[in-house]
């Protein structure tokens, strides 16, 4: 008994989850049982600490195809047509090997979106590494976007969007998440519930080897730390060939109808997918391990069964129809196996050569894990470190003699700043056209833009989620989240249709983890209930944290809109010389949380509550302006403030030349601006310039249409004009900021420098 | 003007190449590549990707399949045949073009818009005649492109007039030999390129100049014909 007591608490589950198991069964599980309940039963699989908090999220929407439950979301585009989407985690393996890590993270998430029968379209990335004088994390940085691009630049699909943030709790816990977006005939959409007994259980894809073992429960549910180099092994190695014809073969299989339901090979393998396609059909299922194509020879089938080799997919099929899926999978150089048949039992029966192995009731295995309450408790002030850099950095981006109280050196810094700084070392190692949808590449607009021809329209994705903010307040950042991904899909015109997010957090057992947790989907579901936009799907990734203690909270929020036009989304950057520049919305900038209290070292907790209706007003506006074409440009504030959003204006104006898209800023164009109606109304110049918040928007256009904007609840501010001569001209009071465009667009695209 | 795409197992742009084709005029289809007969079509293009995964080299793989035969039978009777990255290293490969491939200088991929030259004849020492003509503007994206073949190879190829496209100085994205973005097979007829001109065929792309490399071989083609 000592022994099965060392076994089970070594594969995750608590003394009181093993004696649960127990009474289900009405016996002790053998080996093989006990491997796959401790998988399904992991945080990772079972959501055993979050499911009962994400409840409150509205899931609900006249739009909504699928919603939570499935393998992704998805949303009605119109037009017989619809977006599947989710964005998922994959931190630990790619804090362990990056490469792969990162690789098989895209792998994954490209699978949810194809089981649907969905084609991906689009790709995108949030990631979080520590600080970039960091060896460890430009060696985490280099490997996690070597492993991004290597898959999604092998399968074809585009990677069009996305975020880095630097920031020292990240150091160990670094964070990986990718989305996928996939377009569908909404006819020939299929769920992943197994049905019809005496269907056939089709394995897809590659064989089955040892890698991966254990990944869900071992490294996915448990807090990174010393002797990590030993669960390399539990990371995944990806091929993105071979996923390539998987997805090619899947999508000819289901459109020509060959397959009841279909489900990806993710964590927990065989078991996972097995069981959950008997859950969700209300059935049971059979599987004989002698049937699965395997790497190696001699593998148990508790390894079978929990294996997380890649490429892999689950088909459900009726007898009839297997001599030709297995036909197709044959075009396509795949494999296919028939390794089970759906039954009415109600059991997982796992057999070898005929003979029972394992048997466990679907209901136990699947939905029988405990859920448990998390005990919150707010911690006492800041838990983060704090370290005044500023000098350093204003000496590394303005010179040696530079004054760090200087508000053109502040701003050189902030834009030097890695988390601010333009990000195309990383997005320029990536595929972002293939598919012939990309209407706005990164940088270009301030949400991916693609073109669906299919319903006469294009939608619009962004993804983002600042964990700093977040951790200053986990209720008022992750509404700042929502609202900033909604603000970057109004720039482009778009309206949102579907959100999609992934909790990254720390270790729920402990009270200011589970406080932030707890506030962070209150103020998801806040931000979503007020905004009208349905959750449609989404991952909880907990025990994010290292030795030092947990990562920033970071809840990562996708969403997917829809604008009429894709050729209409307005730029980020100011476009024609004498328009106006105008900030839109209630603004209300603050020096908590922002960029410049990182780097002069005074972050502390809290952060002012936003007014959602309003941010909410101020987007109708844009978008509807944006999609009448009236302005020129659209950049929402966020990272740096005021003065950073126009210097990136400023900087991108030579990109809105649509003959040269890449062709670097001809300085044609600068501003020049007055910020004193803030200054005028009791902030500093230091708020004024640098302050961060929600609800802000610098846009370029006629003077009119820009006036055209206000409302009863939208605020429109002139801040100044675009001008020709390629000048930064910023007055705030009695401080005046006067650059070239070019210097601040050197100090913008530094980073690159540093990383090769 | 009838296309025939080819597609292997791990292409990625034979979708975005048969619509340029259409948008340049023609008639395009996607061509499966075990089937030996390429039926009506006047020429053909081997599009980007990563066949077979660039498993064992790139396009190493791909120049074996039965479709390939029938290019190279296409090409031999003065047929139109485009490749297009991932198809220019698998030309390479069939020695249907001369040169190789090789990794980027960077080591890493890289996915970015360029400016090229077109260059279809001797390259003078001074650029300044090419300065004449506007550069095209057309994306790159690709790990292995730079451009290699040895010296004297590539002087024949300059004296030649097989050079087709050159990036602009300054803007070489993988260390090219002589900033060579696409070259041609003796007669003209095939021809690789680096950049993506199935990528730059649409205002919302940015750049349409990649109609100006389907139209270069459809003119072929009539002249074929």
């Amino acid at each position: 008994m000592t022994v099965e007591v060392a076994k089970h608490r070594e594969l995750g589950l608590t003394d009181a989850e093993f004696d649960l198991i127990v009474e289900k069964l009405g016996r002790e599980p053998n080996d093989v049982e006990l491997a796959m309940f401790s998988l399904l039963w992991s945080e990772h699989c079972a959501y055993k600490h979050s499911r009962k908090l994400l409840r409150r999220l509205p899931t609900e929407g006249e739009r909504v195809v699928m919603g939570p439950g499935e393998n992704a979301g998805a949303v009605d585009i119109g037009n017989g047509h619809a977006v599947a989407f989710k964005v998922e985690s994959h931190n630990h393996p790619s804090a362990v090997e990056p490469f792969e890590g990162a690789a098989t993270g895209v792998g994954g998430i490209l699978r949810d979106v194809f089981a649907l029968g969905a084609r991906p379209i689009a790709i995108l990335d949030s990631l979080r590494f520590g600080e970039l004088d960091s060896e460890r994390s430009r060696f985490l940085l280099d490997g996690a976007v070597r492993g991004i691009g290597h898959y999604g630049n092998s399968i074809g699909v585009p990677t069009v969007g996305g975020e880095i943030y630097f920031e020292a709790p990240y150091e160990h816990n670094c964070l990986v998440n990718a989305m996928c977006v996939g377009l569908a005939r909404t006819e020939e959409m299929v769920r992943a519930a197994a049905a019809g007994v005496g269907n056939a259980v089709v394995l897809m894809g590659a064989s089955t080897g040892r890698d991966g073992i254990g990944g869900a429960s071992v490294l996915a549910s448990a807090e990174l730390g010393d002797g990590d180099e030993a669960k390399r092994p539990t990371v995944q190695i990806g091929d993105p060939f071979e996923e390539s014809k998987v997805l090619e073969c899947c999508l000819e299989l289901l459109g020509r109808g060959l397959l009841v339901s279909l489900q990806d090979l993710g964590a927990a393998g065989l078991t996972s997918s097995a069981g959950e396609m008997a859950s969700a059909g209300g059935v049971g299922i059979d599987l004989d391990v002698t049937k699965v194509p395997l790497r190696e020879a001699d593998m148990e089938p508790f390894e079978i069964m929990v294996s997380e080799s890649q490429e892999r997919m689950l088909a459900v099929v009726e007898p009839a129809k297997v001599a030709e899926v297995v036909a197709v999978c044959e075009k396509w150089q795949t494999g296919a196996a028939e390794i089970g048949v759906v039954t009415d039992s109600g059991q997982v029966r796992v057999l070898r050569d005929g003979e029972v192995v394992g048997e466990m009731p679907v209901e136990a295995l699947v939905d029988g894990c405990p859920l448990y309450d998390l005990e919150p408790a707010e911690p006492a002030g800041w838990i983060y470190g704090n370290e005044d850099v500023l000098s350093e950095r204003v000496a590394a981006a303005a010179g040696p003699s530079a004054d760090p109280t200087d508000p053109t050196s502040v701003l050189l810094a902030l834009l030097a700043s890695p988390s601010v700084a333009s990000k195309r070392w990383a997005f320029e190692q990536y595929d972002s056209i293939v598919g012939s949808r990309t209407a706005r590449r990164p940088e270009a607009a301030d949400a991916a833009v693609l073109a669906i021809p299919e319903a006469s329209g294009a939608i619009a994705v962004s993804i983002d989620g600042n964990g700093r903010r977040v951790a200053c307040d986990p209720y008022a950042g992750t509404v700042e989240a929502v609202l900033e991904c909604a603000q970057n899909l109004a720039c482009v015109g778009a309206e949102p249709l579907g959100l999609t997010n992934c909790l990254n957090f720390g270790n729920p057992e402990k009270p200011a983890p589970a406080w932030q947790l707890d506030q962070a989907v209150s103020g998801l579901a806040d931000a979503c209930g007020a905004l009208g936009v349905p959750v449609v799907g989404g991952n909880v990734s907990l025990y994010n944290e290292g030795p030092e203690g947990p990562i920033y909270p970071t809840p990562v929020v996708g969403m997917v809109g829809e604008l009429p036009d894709p050729g209409g989304a307005a730029p980020s950057g100011f476009a024609r010389e004498g328009d106006a520049i105008a900030l839109v919305g209630p603004f209300s900038p603050a020096l908590a949380g922002s960029e410049l209290a990182k780097l002069r070292g005074v972050l502390e907790a809290g952060l002012p509550r936003s007014d959602i209706t309003a941010v909410a007003a101020a987007c109708a506006a844009v978008r509807e302006a944006v999609r009448e074409g009236k302005l020129s440009s659209a950049h929402d504030v966020s990272d740096g403030g005021l003065a950073v959003a126009l210097a990136e204006c400023a900087i991108a104006s030579g990109a809105a030349d649509a003959s040269a898209p890449g062709r670097e800023s001809a300085g044609g164009l600068g501003c020049r601006i007055d910020v004193s109606p803030f200054t005028v109304r009791g902030r500093t110049t230091d708020e004024a310039l640098f302050g961060e918040g929600p609800g802000g928007f610098v846009v370029s256009g006629d003077p009119a249409a820009l006036r055209a904007l206000a409302g009863p609840s939208v605020r429109v501010l002139p801040l100044g004009e675009v001008v020709a001569g390629g000048r930064f001209e910023l007055t705030a009071g009695e401080t005046s900021i006067d650059v070239s465009v070019a210097e601040l667009a050197a100090a913008w695209r530094s980073l690159g420098d540093r990383l090769d | 003007m009838k296309w025939a795409v080819l597609q292997f197992p791990g292409s990625c742009d034979e979708r975005d190449a048969v619509r340029a084709c259409e948008r340049s005029g023609g008639e395009a289809r996607l061509h499966w590549h075990e089937d030996r007969d390429l039926g009506d079509a006047d020429a053909v293009v081997v599009p980007g990707g990563f066949s077979y995964g660039d498993y064992l080299r790139a396009g190493a793989i791909a120049r074996f399949s039965p479709a390939m035969e029938a290019v190279a039978e296409l090409a031999a009777a003065g047929g139109p045949v485009l490749g297009i990255c991932n198809g220019f290293q698998v030309l390479c490969e069939a020695d249907l073009l001369p040169g190789a491939l090789l990794r980027n200088e960077s080591l890493r991929f890289l996915c970015r818009q360029v400016e090229l030259i077109e260059a279809d004849g001797p390259i003078p020492a001074d650029i300044e005649r090419f300065s004449a003509h506007r550069p095209l503007s057309i994306p790159v994206k690709h790990g292995e492109g730079r451009y290699w073949a040895p010296e004297e190879m590539l002087d024949r190829l300059e004296a030649n007039g097989q050079v087709a496209y050159r990036y602009v100085p300054g803007q070489n994205p993988n260390g090219s030999a002589r900033d060579i973005a696409g070259v041609t097979n003796e007669a003209g007829n095939v021809l690789g390129l680096m950049p993506h001109p199935e990528h730059a065929v649409d205002p919302l792309e940015g750049s349409t100049d990649g109609l100006r490399v389907f139209e270069r071989m459809a003119r072929l083609a009539r002249v074929a014909a």
